[in-house]
């Protein structure tokens, strides 16, 4: 369960950047990619436990899911998966490589005043 | 009145570990170490393949190795048979290691004069993926019996290692075992990437990656990696 050690620091970052902005941090929005190795649902009830006690112990998390996208290392052409399998341009058939959908960060807080 | 307004941070979560990777991959560059990690599922033969490695290195190199487990257990004691510095980490409730452990599993060590340090991570293909540790190389491990699609069933940690090891490969024959199909496995998710089909038991494949790493080892030091 690495869910719960991301969750903690889930958590420090976003304390960290709500430290110079006024009021209460309602909503974390992340960004979570398909390839994070991260689960969602996983992730939501860590976050449940570790934000006890926390000035984050009333903010909800709201789940982005940031789909894989890979680019030809040939013809540059990119494309989107459902799931990391063939990484083999269907163009011009040379390699591809991730683009997108590491992501594991926060885009951004909602606060209230 | 209560009134919200959003603020834009994009900040990574894991930002205090890869800090912490950095600078941890600076010190090793500084200091010509080469940091091999081994990610594998429990029953790869990881220590086995770990010790066989260190063993065979140890006579040319210096070499040394970190062990993640989830208790203390007999890997780290198994290790030191080959006669390098081994040291075990002891991770407790979490299934991964992470570069803060490293750091300090490393202080009062003089780690600075070795050649190689080995991190075998903790047992599992899904939670290590999302750490880094620092290291130069990352291994990835699967053996024989595990079947040749171990690569579709985890392609997240596959697409982030720099070398697939096929182990047990004197079992390919028991196993029924279809070594095309597995390269191609890897291949699907990672195309292109170095694989090495080994057994530790018979040393088949050992010296192609004694040499993977040696070269990989002078090429650093010439610093064309
Ligand atoms: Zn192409």
């Amino acid at each position: 369960m690495h869910e719960l050690s991301i969750a903690v620091s889930l958590i420090e970052a976003a304390v960290e950047a709500a430290a110079n902005e006024a009021g209460t941090v309602r909503t974390v929005h992340l960004r979570l990619g398909a390839l994070s190795g991260v689960i969602a649902e996983a992730l939501e009830s860590a976050y449940q436990l570790a934000r006890v006690g926390t000035p984050l112990e009333r903010a909800e998390l709201m789940i982005q899911p940031v789909p894989v996208v890979v680019r030809c290392r040939g013809c540059r052409t990119e494309r989107e998966l459902p799931m990391l399998d063939a990484l083999w341009c269907p163009a011009c058939g040379a390699a591809e490589e991730v683009v997108q959908g590491r992501e594991l960060e926060i885009a951004a807080l909602e606060l209230e005043t | 009145m209560v009134t919200t307004r959003i603020v834009e941070v994009r900040r990574q979560v894991l930002k205090q570990n890869d800090t912490v990777a950095r600078e941890l991959r600076q010190a090793f560059a500084e200091a010509g170490v080469t940091v091999i990690s081994l990610v594998s599922s429990p029953g790869a033969g990881k220590t086995r393949f770990l010790e066989e490695t260190l063993t065979r290195l140890r006579p040319s190199h210096a070499v040394a190795a970190l062990v993640g487990d989830l208790a203390t257990d007999h890997d780290a004691q198994r290790l030191s048979r080959s006669g390098a510095p081994v040291r075990q980490i002891v991770t407790g409730t979490v299934c991964h290691l992470e570069a803060a452990m490293i750091r300090d599993a490393l202080r009062g060590w003089d780690w600075q004069e070795l050649d190689f340090l080995f991190i075998e991570n903790v047992g599992n293909l899904v939670c290590p993926a999302s750490f880094d540790l620092g290291e130069s190389q990352r291994a990835v491990l699967f053996s024989v019996t595990e079947g040749e699609d171990k690569p579709l069933k985890y392609p997240t940690i596959f697409n982030t290692a720099d070398v697939a090891i096929i182990t047990k490969i004197d079992l390919v024959g028991a196993a029924e075992f279809d070594r095309l199909a597995a390269r191609q496995a890897v291949h699907r998710v990672r195309p292109g990437m170095t694989i090495l089909e080994i057994s530790a038991k018979t040393g088949e494949g050992m010296e192609q990656w004694l040499e993977y790493l040696v070269d990989h080892h002078e090429r650093r030091a010439e610093g064309k990696t």
